[in-house]
């Protein structure tokens, strides 16, 4: 396989402008010959579908969910980055550039970040002329407040519910153009394989969710916008029906998976409860500008948090991190209250948890003006835990809750396969090893609204197409496959439910791929991960009917793809023999315990290819060149 | 906890529906309302029987995919919280718990728990939006919006959009909805220009979908799993009275 970036030549700052004027143009009146097919309607699907509408192509989009308002972007809390520098503190194009950069832990394409950063805030004043909400001063101008990892204040923000904004936003101009008809919405459909024809991405197979049938489209280009793989996991931040079967299938197509083993651990979670527990649940890490994270100095003191004296507390990340404090980068303070806890310094119930406390914010400031900030946030934490977070410092606990790794894309966003662009969090993206804080929002609808229509241009303005129907054999041969997976799930009647397996993958992934990884704990992963896969296919109890809605089938389908996709992770994350960002391996720390990277050897994309069933996935190299921000050993002290 | 389910069973549109009692024990008083489903759900799969279809997803009140009525009241009976966040220790160890869907004409049943509601879609698509074409823009900063407008506008933009309203109300009126859009954007400047089309085709869009009135019952504003106020629909009606005299 050959990986071709398509970085544009020139300075930097000229790349993407002279990349726009060298993109070839599809002619006004030929834009309706075209049909684009959208998977998924997030954020980046939405903002895509709706972009591609308005220009004229004939775009259909796919979504399991029932509408594209409940896609998972919109359960983000925090805010999306602009270097406006409405805060007149020193931001830049540049400076985001530079931070998100080395945020990254400089396994990012400068390339790709640096027009991330130049079109962020286009995408600050495209949700405003939308009616998005955000937060305003008393002049009536924009507000911002600084954000985990950042110096600056750049993070624009509705409440406690960006996410929610900010896709509703999208959502809208998506609901105008399917009124207009230039977007046809195929709701509770979900995408179990592409189509190739000639090598190009052609068409999707999904199942109707509804009905149970399994339907063809096909089109001249596919766009997959279907978000992350963290529920490998099984519990994480994700929603529950968010999953990777999409990019997977797609990955056993012949698109390659880039650096599957960068996983984010969010560090502001409420804690595991229980067994019983189905998912995580986030807090914003705004709560870190205010609130001030501590244990207690001695070990298993049991005393309620009120009754610990200031000097038997350990604010462990203002003592380790000096200048940045509480607002140290997600890796660094998660991997810091594993630390904690490992030490037997955590605190609740199970030991697994960190006060953060507000106790002095609301000295300072008045409940009421924490009430403005977090007031939503609170409310959450109280009606989950039983606890007033404005009298007892809150307990929280890091979880997976973004993944950087995805399907490999050049320049223009397109995939290994042709015709096949992948957008948001599901390609492997601008943010390294480590994503920084309100970069998530920002990245999606970037590669939604200003990249993706540009670059799908150039692809339908120069592919060959030859004429494709859905009654053609290409089509049926992957309809024949799919319908054999799903007798093949109906007739299996064993005795352990989808459920089980997948909590045991989640177990052995977060045991062993998780915060800390070490040589031993991944070579038992790749393990037990196959063994756990075989037992899937021969034990597992799928029951209702195929032509039905049935939750179980779907499950099952997703469960089955995170127990391939989980040994990817592992393979990955062996062979990465350093330490960046979210990728610890603990055999390679500094002295004082940081991530210790080794640019010489690891500076590359890792990008898998499949090499077919029981085959071990190859390698391929996108070789990693920091012109421009030089490789340094982060430091937030 | 144990506790004594009676639950809204029905295979499809058009079959006919029941309720089948079930039994749950041991669950945690920390688990939410949907986790002791998921407990209730395995062991039916255990059995071979068909689960309970139930539509859920975040997990976190803000998606809007899941709803039904317990015990007689949308999300069940506690404030401003959808389903998913409703908790076992709200109800007494032995209680017995109803659960049926959302009960409303615009919502037809599609199995158990799971209603249609894309009634609501083609609502907003019939002008729940500015017409801010992409990158046909101006800076964001050129237009300031007074901060109580903002603010106001925020809160009846935090609507989530799972239809309790509609289920609430005995007009099954989906005013509240349709009003927290209009207001939403009837209070930025930005969604002044199109101010009199965008109400007047949602209320049309509205009526067609079989949506009935309000008559100020106000059981909307008690059951929305985001307080959002009746004060909205006020406001719809009076943006819908000055689009039909101007």
């Amino acid at each position: 396989m050959k990986l071709d970036s398509k970085i544009p030549a020139g300075p930097i700052e000229k790349k993407w402008d002279n990349h726009r004027f060298a993109l070839k143009l599809v002619n006004p009146a030929n834009k309706r010959k075209y049909s684009v097919i959208v998977v998924g309607t997030g954020l980046a699907g939405a903002s895509a579908a709706a972009s591609l509408g308005e220009l004229g192509y004939n775009v259909l989009a796919f979504s399991y969910h029932e509408s594209p308002r409940r896609a998972h972007s919109i359960a983000a809390q925090g805010g999306i980055n602009a270097p406006k520098n409405y805060s007149n503190d020193g931001d830049s194009v540049w400076r985001l550039f530079y931070d998100t950069v080395k945020g990254g832990d400089y396994r990012a394409r400068e390339a790709n970040v640096y027009r991330l950063a130049q079109v962020s805030g286009n995408i600050i004043d495209q949700c405003v002329a939308q009616g998005v909400p955000f937060a305003r001063d008393y002049a009536g101008y924009l507000d911002n407040r600084s954000f985990g990892g950042a110096q600056v204040s750049r993070t624009f923000y509705a409440r406690g519910q960006t996410g929610q904004q900010l896709l509703l936003g999208a959502y809208s101009a998506l609901s105008r153009q399917l009124r207009a008809g230039a977007v046809k919405f195929f709701p509770r459909r979900e995408m179990l394989d592409l189509v190739l024809v000639n090598g190009q991405a052609r068409g999707i197979v999904c199942r109707n969710l509804v009905t149970g049938k399994i339907e063809s489209y096909a089109a001249n280009a596919v766009v997959l916008a279907t978000g992350g793989y963290a529920n490998v996991f099984y519990l994480s931040t994700m929603a529950k029906a968010s999953n990777a079967t999409a990019v997977w299938r797609v990955y056993k197509r012949g698109a390659a998976f880039g650096n599957p083993c960068f996983t984010q651990i969010h560090p502001t979670c409420i804690p595991q409860g229980g067994s019983y527990q189905s998912k995580l649940t986030l807090m914003s890490e705004s709560l870190r500008n205010d609130g001030r994270i501590w244990v207690p100095k001695k070990k298993g003191d049991t005393r309620r948090p009120d009754q610990i004296p200031e000097d038997e507390r350990d604010y462990y990340l203002e003592r380790l991190y000096p200048s940045f404090g509480n607002l140290a980068p997600r890796d660094v303070a998660s991997r810091r209250a594993k630390e904690m806890c490992d030490k037997g310094l955590g605190v609740g119930s199970t030991g697994l948890a960190v006060y953060l406390d507000f106790a002095d914010a609301i000295k300072r400031l008045g409940k009421h003006v924490i009430e403005e900030r977090y007031g939503n946030l609170f409310d959450m934490y109280h009606e989950i835990t039983a606890e007033n977070p404005y009298q007892v410092p809150m307990r929280i606990y890091p979880a997976v809750h973004y993944t950087m790794g995805g399907l490999w894309v050049d320049y223009n966003l397109m995939s290994t396969i042709p015709g096949l662009f992948v957008l948001g969090e599901a390609n492997f993206s601008d943010h390294g090893a480590n994503r920084l804080g309100a970069s998530a929002l920002m990245q999606g609808l970037a590669d939604g609204y200003f990249i993706i229509p540009y670059t799908i241009g150039d692809y339908l303005a120069t592919a060959p197409f030859k004429p494709v129907k859905t009654d053609d054999v290409s089509f049926k041969e992957v309809v024949g496959g799919i319908e054999g997976m799903v007798k093949k799930f109906m007739s299996i009647n064993g005795k352990k439910t989808v459920e089980e397996f997948h909590r045991e993958l989640g177990k052995i992934m977060w045991d062993n791929v998780g915060m800390g990884r070490n040589k031993a704990g991944l070579l038992r992963a790749l393990k037990e991960i196959p063994a756990l896969r075989e037992e899937f296919w021969k034990n597992v109890k799928v029951v209702g009917q195929a032509d039905d809605l049935n939750a179980e089938l779907e499950r099952a389908g997703r469960v089955a793809d995170f127990l391939e996709l989980g040994e990817l992770m592992a393979t990955d994350a062996l062979h990465r023999e350093e330490s960046c960002g979210g990728h610890f391996r603990e055999e390679h720390q500094t002295d004082d315990g940081e991530a210790k990277r080794n640019d010489k050897k690891f500076s590359y994309v890792a990008a898998w290819e499949y090499a077919g069933p029981g085959k071990s996935p190859i390698l391929n190299k996108e070789p990693l060149e920091f012109e421009y921000v030089k490789p340094s050993q982060r430091s937030y002290k | 906890m144990d506790v004594k389910l009676k639950i809204w069973r029905q295979k499809g549109p058009d079959a006919e529906g029941r309720f089948v009692n079930y039994e749950v024990k041991d669950v945690s008083p920390d688990a939410s309302f949907l986790e002791m489903l998921d407990i209730l759900n395995v062991d039916l799969v255990k059995k071979g029987e068909d689960p309970v279809a139930f539509d859920h997803d975040c997990r976190e009140g803000i998606c809007g995919s899941c709803g039904m009525v317990v015990d007689g009241r949308p999300h069940g009976p506690n404030r401003g919280i959808a389903t998913c966040e409703l908790r076992m220790r709200l109800f007494e160890d032995g209680a017995e718990i109803v659960a049926e869907p959302w009960r409303a004409k615009p919502f037809p049943i599609i199995k158990d728990l799971v209603v249609d509601r894309t009634a609501l879609d083609r609502i907003m698509q019939a002008g729940g939006y500015i017409s801010a074409k992409t990158n046909a823009i101006p800076e964001a900063n050129s237009i300031p919006v007074p901060k109580p407008a903002s603010d106001e506008a925020m809160d009846a933009a935090a609507c989530i959009g799972c239809g309790a309203c509609v289920a609430a109300c005995p007009n099954s009126s989906a005013m509240l909805f349709v009003a927290a859009k209009v207001s939403h954007l009837a209070l930025l400047p930005q969604g002044k220009i199109e101010r009199k089309e965008r109400v007047m085709k949602m209320i049309e869009q509205m009526d067609k979908e079989g949506f009935g009135n309000c008559s100020n019952n106000y059981a909307c504003e008690s059951e929305c799993p985001k307080k959002i106020s009746v004060t909205h629909i006020a406001r719809l009606n009076r943006e819908f009275l000055r689009a039909e005299v101007s």
